[in-house]
């Protein structure tokens, strides 16, 4: 009995070892941005201090980080919408009727690195006067959320029956009306999934946003990085600006765990 | 009009998707290689004219080119490698029901979901030689103090340990679903046969999970062989070109000297590398298979 108890414990302690490294550089990151400049510089790392906003109001006063918080969200929010409303009929008859070419093309997509588009974009939305708009962001952007809706959405329905189809159809329905009515309803997990994968890619993108945006349309991304191209780096703006931009995909995360996990992991495995 | 929809749904469910693949994807990559041929940059007086394969033999040449290739690949498997040993040995561990296992979960995820620009400037800051966490960790256990961005030698394994971290959950969490959806038989028989924990994970456990490892090991390759942001943000390449990757060392001839027809031969060559390496993937799995 004691013996089980000891060996239960150890081994919440191993789970403890193992989920803290993960966690730690994080929580680091919440103490340093209410801390000054000099509290973050000290060694010995300070663990006792009294805390200020002052990074906070820096943040976004100084350095209008609302603004950034809108373009990201707008690029985000776009871009993940737009690549379900394209995204989802492809994944679907890709299921169904077994396009494997298209299904090949869409996901080459994901192994090719976005640098290689980078260059022919830049000149493509220089012509057309479109750099540093938002379309061209959201554009760009819909690169990254397509393929992965489209992966998550093939895995996804596959496991859905066809029979429900059928037995709208034999009903009257149009196969599209079917899609609508029937499968797109059923497929919430899924969509949930892959939306809150393409928003988090998008939120989190930063090279086609260095090269495609400028002033109007600076993405959060950008905006952090800016911070320590000048000479003098206030770290502790730096932090609080990394909780500003972190924070809303830990909110995500917390709510849709289960779902993000799903999305992550779809397809590794067989069965 | 909704009967034609329906008799060709087939292609005109995918239609729009298909076309934004290929005028987003397709056409650039084409004419990133019709560029590869030409001398375009921004710092030439006149149009770019078409010069055929002088880029590539230039690229061949540039001894920073080989650098980039190695450095990509050093910091690939290194990466990679630390993340499947790491990822699959913690998946081990928390395969069992607990309470509070979502909370781990959902502590694992964290930071394959927080923004990599920033978390990589937060890293500069625990990589700073004197006042950072780093250093003073090593020094609480007795260990000597690191350059570690700064120094040639330990900027890749600085930059792969922000990997590590970023990404050792992410093989976690698809180990972790595997070992779920292995069948419990061939558990039962070594039980029966009296066979011991070493024995069941040597023969059993790896074996029925080396397909999901392989596919974890090959999403991750894909990705970190495409690593930009931490390396970007952290050291832009540096020092030197200490930590210059292929995608880096292409970034900086495009958008850093604008040299669009070089560039574009780097890309070309990447398109190549990767390209490549899946496809010698695909055929190891399919002789694997058999």
């Amino acid at each position: 009995m004691n013996n089980k108890k000891m060996s239960n414990y150890l081994w919440y302690l191993l789970v403890i070892l193992v989920a803290a490294p993960f966690l730690f550089p994080l929580l680091w990151i919440v103490l340093a941005s209410f801390k000054t400049q000099s509290q973050i510089v000290t060694s010995p790392p300070l663990w006792i201090f009294t805390p200020t906003l002052e990074n906070y109001k820096s943040v976004f006063v100084d350095q209008q980080f609302s603004k950034f918080l809108f373009n990201s969200s707008v690029i985000a929010i776009g871009s993940t919408v737009l690549s379900l409303i394209i995204g989802l009929p492809a994944a679907y008859t890709i299921s169904r009727y077994k396009q494997k070419v298209l299904g090949v093309f869409i996901l080459l997509a994901r192994l090719m690195p976005g640098i290689a588009y980078l260059i022919p974009w830049f000149m493509l939305f220089t012509k057309l006067g479109m750099v540093d708009t938002y379309s061209a962001l959201i554009a760009s952007h819909m690169l990254v959320g397509l393929p992965f809706i489209v992966w998550v959405m093939v895995n996804y329905f596959d496991g859905l029956p066809h029979e429900l189809v059928e037995a709208a159809q034999v009903d009257g329905c149009t196969l599209q009306g079917a899609f609508m009515k029937i499968v797109l309803p059923l497929s919430g997990p899924g969509i949930l999934t892959a939306s809150t994968l393409a928003f988090l890619f998008s939120w989190n993108n930063f090279m086609f946003s260095l090269v495609l945006s400028s002033e109007r349309t600076k993405t959060l991304p950008i905006a952090i990085y800016n911070f320590v191209s000048y000479a003098e780096v206030s770290w502790g703006s730096v932090m609080a600006a990394t909780v500003v931009i972190i924070l809303p995909a830990i909110i995500l995360t917390m709510i849709f765990q289960r779902y993000i996990i799903k999305g992550l992991t779809a397809g590794a495995v067989k069965g | 009009m909704t009967r034609f929809i329906e008799r060709n749904i087939y292609w005109i469910f995918p239609l729009p998707a298909a076309l934004f693949i290929l005028s987003m994807m397709a056409f650039p990559v084409i004419y990133t290689m019709w560029i590869s041929l030409t001398d375009w940059s921004m710092t030439s007086s006149g149009a770019a004219q078409f010069i055929g394969l002088q880029n590539y033999t230039n690229l061949f040449k540039d001894p920073r080119f080989y650098n980039s290739i190695k450095l990509t690949l050093y910091f690939t498997i290194l990466a990679v490698g630390v993340e499947t040993v790491l990822g699959v040995g913690i998946a081990l561990i928390l395969n069992r029901d607990f309470k509070g296992k979502n909370i781990v979960k959902g502590i694992l995820l964290l930071p394959m979901v927080a923004t990599p620009v920033a978390i990589g400037l937060a890293w500069t800051l625990f990589y700073e030689p004197t006042i950072g966490l780093g250093n003073y960790l090593l020094q609480l256990m007795g260990l000597p103090v690191s350059n570690w961005l700064a120094s040639n030698t330990s900027v890749i394994p600085s930059l792969a340990i922000v990997d590590i971290w970023e990404w050792t959950p992410m093989v976690t969490l698809i180990v972790l679903a595997g070992l779920a959806a292995l069948p419990n038989d061939p558990y039962e028989a070594a039980m029966v046969d009296g066979a011991s924990q070493w024995q069941v994970f040597r023969y059993i456990t790896l074996p029925l999970l080396s397909p999901t490892i392989l596919v974890a090991v090959v999403l991750r390759g894909i990705d970190a062989f495409k690593t930009f942001d931490i390396i970007y943000t952290m050291t832009a390449g540096g020092p030197g070109f200490a930590s210059e990757t292929l995608n880096i060392y292409a970034y900086n001839l495009g958008f850093g000297y604008f040299k669009f027809g070089a560039a574009s031969s780097a890309l070309v060559a990447l398109l190549a590398l990767v390209l490549g390496s899946s496809l010698l993937v695909l055929w190891m799995r399919r002789s694997w298979d058999q």
